[in-house]
């Protein structure tokens, strides 16, 4: 029973928090609330370990909300709850886009929404800045914004460009760690 | 390899490789999916963050759905999101059994650090990529501004900005096309 409500609230997160996993987390606090399945000092660990580990922050937390609950299954169950809304919502929008993707209307939209899309993607990458760069409201941690310039030319004008992100990703982690950011 | 395990292994490789959430995916998304895959253009990954930020649901998982939908059909965008969630589910439950104050280590605090001003540099680099698809006249640099103030500055929700975007593109578009149609009756 547990495992089908757990189904059942990670689908109604799912269906209901737009704009990306942090925008799940008033539906898991709400839930915490409700259910007693953990606790708010519980989610505030959560919302740690999700945002310092690999995949997606929404897919994240399910997978710990599940796993505190019910174990490996109940991790399971949580994810696949998430996931089933944002399937069946894209797949209806994509057929229906798919259909009009010859439509001068439908391309006319588009021409508006890519710049507020490529907005909204730099907006969000400002919002990191913020918090990594400044270290604190008026200082600067002047290491990271040397790292994040360095990687930037990197990427942008040496054939280091070729590399794999990830390699980028990993290589910053280590200066991090040894330089202590 | 079949089509559909290798939409699986490429999506669990891209959220295996995204470090803070779905934005964060959008340069590893490029690498894989546009330049070595050849699954979408830089176009239609715009386009489909647009859409995923709009709809329910998580961006990366949207737009995972989207890609694999393209590319297999239905069952293909099955594939792609239990791909991208896959990594996800390993890797929490055995952190989650194991050790959850890993957070807490100075070490960690420093590594992450260092992965979040690399990830900085590689958003910047993947929005001025996209920016050449998305603005492409000076009423799409208009909208590009108004849209970065509003979301930085005010807060603005994306889904109100979206569907502002688009029916700002709209009315443009049916603008000049009016126009034109006057100059040349």
């Amino acid at each position: 029973m547990t495992l089908l409500r757990l189904y059942l609230e990670f689908f109604r997160t799912g269906l209901f928090s737009v704009g990306g996993g942090l925008a799940t987390i008033p539906f898991l606090r709400d839930m915490a609330e409700r259910t007693g399945w953990f606790t708010d000092e519980m989610l505030t660990t959560m919302i740690a370990v999700s945002e310092s580990t690999p995949g997606p922050i929404g897919a994240n937390m399910a997978t710990y909300v599940g796993f505190t609950t019910e174990g490996v299954v109940g991790a399971a169950v949580a994810v696949l709850g998430l996931l089933t809304p944002s399937i069946l919502i894209i797949l209806l929008v994509a057929r229906v886009l798919q259909k009009f993707r010859q439509s001068k209307a439908v391309d006319a939209v588009f021409y508006g929404l890519r710049p507020a899309s490529a907005a909204l993607i730099a907006s969000a990458g400002l919002g990191v800045a913020a918090k990594v760069l400044l270290r604190t409201e008026v200082t600067i941690c002047w290491p990271a914004v040397l790292l994040a310039a360095a990687v930037f030319v990197c990427i942008r004008w040496t054939p280091l460009k070729k590399l794999h992100p990830i390699v980028l990703i990993g290589v910053s982690a280590v200066i991090g760690a040894v330089f202590q950011l | 390899m079949n089509t559909y395990l290798e939409l699986f292994f490429t999506f669990a490789k891209v959220g295996a490789c995204t470090f803070g959430g779905g934005y964060a995916m959008l340069p590893i998304l490029q690498r894989e999916v546009v330049e070595q895959k050849g699954w979408a253009t830089d176009q239609e990954l715009t386009d489909y963050f647009a859409i995923g930020q709009c709809t329910p649901g998580i961006i990366a998982v949207n737009v995972a759905t989207f890609i694999g939908y393209k590319y297999r059909g239905v069952l293909g965008g099955i594939c792609a999101t239990l791909g991208v969630a896959f990594p996800s589910t390993v890797i929490i439950s055995l952190l989650a059994a194991l050790l959850t104050t890993f957070t807490q280590y100075p070490v960690v605090t420093h590594a992450l650090a260092g992965v979040n001003a690399c990830v900085i540099a590689l958003i910047a680099s993947s929005v001025l990529k996209l920016g050449k698809t998305a603005v492409v006249d000076w009423v799409t640099a208009a909208i590009f501004l108004a849209a970065l103030i509003a979301a930085t500055v005010f807060g603005t929700s994306p889904v109100l900005l979206v569907l502002a975007a688009g029916l700002l593109g709209y009315t443009a578009k049916r603008l000049s096309a009016l126009r034109r149609g006057e100059e040349k009756p």
